[in-house]
């Protein structure tokens, strides 16, 4: 097996609050390969943006306590700052949900996108822009040669995040972390965005973990996903066998929620009862189990690991790995 | 403009005939510019659109941002004056009704937003957001507006004691709950559903959708259900219009539109969906859509979507294309439809 591009290993980030520690990262681990596009999904609050963050060292005010995040071997989280900055960009880049707030008002597009080839490679103005005109064109953007000159506030939010996606890619990093990256867009400019990361994801052989709330979105994106719960890792594998066979009771009951295009018939939708829980005052033992439709004694009492179940997959649950299978009306 | 003064319904109104009937329908919104802001050009939100809905359905609509849908939603109840066109409720015009007669027109309609965070006023009681509107239409007094205000948090499902309590206390989805309550106070008929799971979490929105069904069928309620989200609306409708820059372009029930979509527009979007089934996924046609949006300020003459159309001809731009019928409930505005 070749070795992973990044690994997240037991990572713990945790946030200070008024109301107690609030642990947004609990012990995630997983792994990107080289050129694939691993799905990290969950609703809001389970830790998938945190985890991004913390991949980046952008946690703040966030604090790392522990775990590592290697990327090529080389492990992040003792990086100084001054070499996390070559690492970010060069290596990493990041791409957010709302490119209306990522880009700055006040510089020309052009002048942004290449920023990060003068900073990383130390190519001159010229060269930078020539490189970052080049880039827009790539993603899609029309003329891009006079758009390079244009501010923000002059592209559609479609328009902005292909430019932020063409920021990221300048210095052809080796992984892209796209955090909803469509979500604040229509459905029709979300297509031609996801169709775009698909085309840089061929072109360029980035490896990309897509964020997102959107089980459609990995469904169509993603090899292998990773479904988040309160801050843990509660299933992750092949994105078809997840998604025919979910082995976690939260990824089952989500499946079973969400209306579907394709539906033949009317059915009331399969809604899982209460809410996401407050991060500050977690449920003893499995996060999951007040709302858990399969859960049995333990489950209130100790905390699941995610452990091999099934051929492809790993699941957080006392019991599907005891072997039950999820099923029911 | 004529100036009504209340007056009973004009004549007898049957479920037989529609309960909302839209016509050439059309809200525009003044654009100002220069030194003096003189109007210098108008936003067509909603540019002549029809439309019938049903007693005890539930009408979807669907679209992208800007393209008009709140605005239809919010002149259809009169929250926003039309330009041209008429409203009809119950068989009887409302497009210019004012004073006691509006007054009581909103005993009859509800809404329902989008922001459960932003709709609610934090200073307020969950009791007297509910109330309020018991108060301004003088439903119930005293021990039996407190009677009304627990009985209607019981029925979207909340525990009446929550009415002493404040909005921040509720997470996101019992926040719309409240919304609801607010909404259902005033034992309205019809009510205009504004994205009211856009906001929600994924696994809360089932909840909601839920909540909704169930409500219709016991107090028969008629939805305009408003949403981006073609799946979710595709579930909750009888019927689903499909809106762009201010005009209708396809209606039909929603399970024949996702079969059989008529206008390019609807073919475009549908495919543009993702479904959360990976194997479906890799087998499914892609029809991505080039550009944006066109202005609402100067929409592109003859059908509005060309611009973006794989199958605009030169007549597209010549003239504008009316809705045809493709059989019983089925609609589309497009010279060159899908087969």
């Amino acid at each position: 097996m070749t070795q992973p591009l990044l690994e997240v290993q037991d990572l713990h980030t945790v946030f200070a609050t008024r109301d107690g520690t609030v642990k947004a990262v609990d012990g995630v681990s997983f792994e990107l390969l080289a050129g694939e596009t691993l799905g990290v999904v969950g609703e809001s609050g389970c830790g998938k943006s945190v985890t991004a963050l913390s991949i980046m060292r952008l946690q703040r005010p966030g604090r790392i306590v522990s775990g590592r995040v290697l990327l090529k071997g080389q492990d992040l989280t003792r990086m100084s700052e001054y070499e996390m900055r070559e690492v970010r960009g060069r290596e990493i880049a990041m791409i957010f949900q709302d490119p209306m707030t990522s880009l700055n008002p006040v510089y020309r597009v052009g002048w942004q996108v290449a920023e990060p080839t003068r900073l990383h490679h130390g190519w001159d103005k010229k060269r930078a822009m020539q490189s970052a005109i080049n880039m827009l064109g790539k993603v899609g953007i029309p003329a891009p040669e006079s758009r390079a000159r244009d501010y923000p506030h002059q592209f559609s939010g479609g328009m902005r995040q292909r430019v932020m996606i063409a920021m990221g890619l300048t210095t052809t990093p080796e992984v892209l972390i796209a955090d909803e990256p469509t979500t604040a867009l229509d459905v029709t400019i979300q297509a031609q965005i996801l169709e775009l990361l698909r085309h840089v994801n061929r072109e360029f052989g980035t490896a990309t973990i897509l964020i997102t709330h959107n089980l459609g979105v990995v469904a169509g994106m993603c090899k292998r996903v990773v479904v988040m719960y309160a801050g843990r890792i509660v299933e992750a594998g092949p994105t078809k066998d997840v998604f025919a066979h979910p082995k976690h009771p939260y990824t089952w009951s989500l499946l079973r929620s969400i209306p579907r295009l394709d539906a033949e018939q009317h059915e009331p939708l399969k809604p899982i009862e209460g809410m996401p829980p407050n991060l500050v005052d977690l449920p003893s033992g499995c996060s999951f189990h007040p709302r858990c439709a399969f859960k049995v004694e333990r489950c209130a009492r100790d905390v699941p690991a995610l452990l091999q179940v099934g051929e492809s997959q790993r699941a957080a649950c006392w019991v599907t790995q005891a072997g039950t299978e999820l099923q029911g009306a | 403009m004529p100036e009504l003064a209340a007056k009973p319904l004009k004549r007898a109104w049957t479920t037989a005939e529609p309960l909302v009937s839209v016509s050439d329908l059309k809200v525009w919104f003044p654009v100002s510019s220069g030194v003096m802001q003189r109007t210098t050009g108008h936003v067509h939100a909603v540019d002549g659109v029809d439309l019938e809905i049903k007693a005890g359905e539930t009408v979807g609509l669907v679209g992208e941002s800007g393209c008009g849908k709140s605005t239809l939603g919010r002149a259809v109840i009169r929250l926003l004056e039309p330009t041209g066109g008429t409203v009809s409720f119950k068989g009887e015009e409302i497009t210019h009704i004012r004073g006691e007669h509006l007054r009581a027109l909103r005993r009859d309609m509800a809404m329902i937003f989008q922001d459960p965070y932003a709709s609610l006023d934090p200073r307020q009681t969950v009791g007297d957001i509910i109330g309020e509107p018991i108060d301004v239409h003088r439903l119930a007094k005293g021990k039996q507006r407190q009677e009304r205000i627990r009985e209607l948090l019981r029925v979207v499902g909340m525990n009446p004691r929550y009415a002493d309590r404040y909005p921040h206390e509720f997470s996101g989805g019992q926040r719309q709950r409240i919304g609801i309550a607010r909404a259902l106070a005033v034992e309205p008929t019809f009510i205009i559903c504004d994205e009211p799971i856009s906001a929600l979490d994924v696994s809360i929105q089932a909840q909601i959708i839920n909540l909704l069904e169930a409500l219709q069928a016991k107090f028969k309620l008629t939805y305009l259900f408003i949403a981006h989200d073609l799946s979710v609306v595709k579930h909750i409708s009888n019927r689903v219009a499909v809106m762009y820059l201010g005009k209708i372009m396809e209606v039909a029930p929603g399970r024949q539109l996702y079969q059989r979509p008529r206008h390019p527009y609807t073919g475009s979007l549908l495919s543009a969906i993702p479904i959360p089934d990976p194997t479906i996924e890799l087998q499914r046609e892609r029809m991505i859509l080039q550009g944006d949006v066109a202005s609402p300020v100067n929409p592109p003459s003859g059908c509005r979507f060309r611009t973006r159309c794989p199958r605009a001809r030169e007549h597209c731009a010549e003239e504008v294309p009316p809705l045809e019928s493709y059989g019983a409930e089925h609609k589309a505005a497009c010279f060159y439809p899908l087969d």
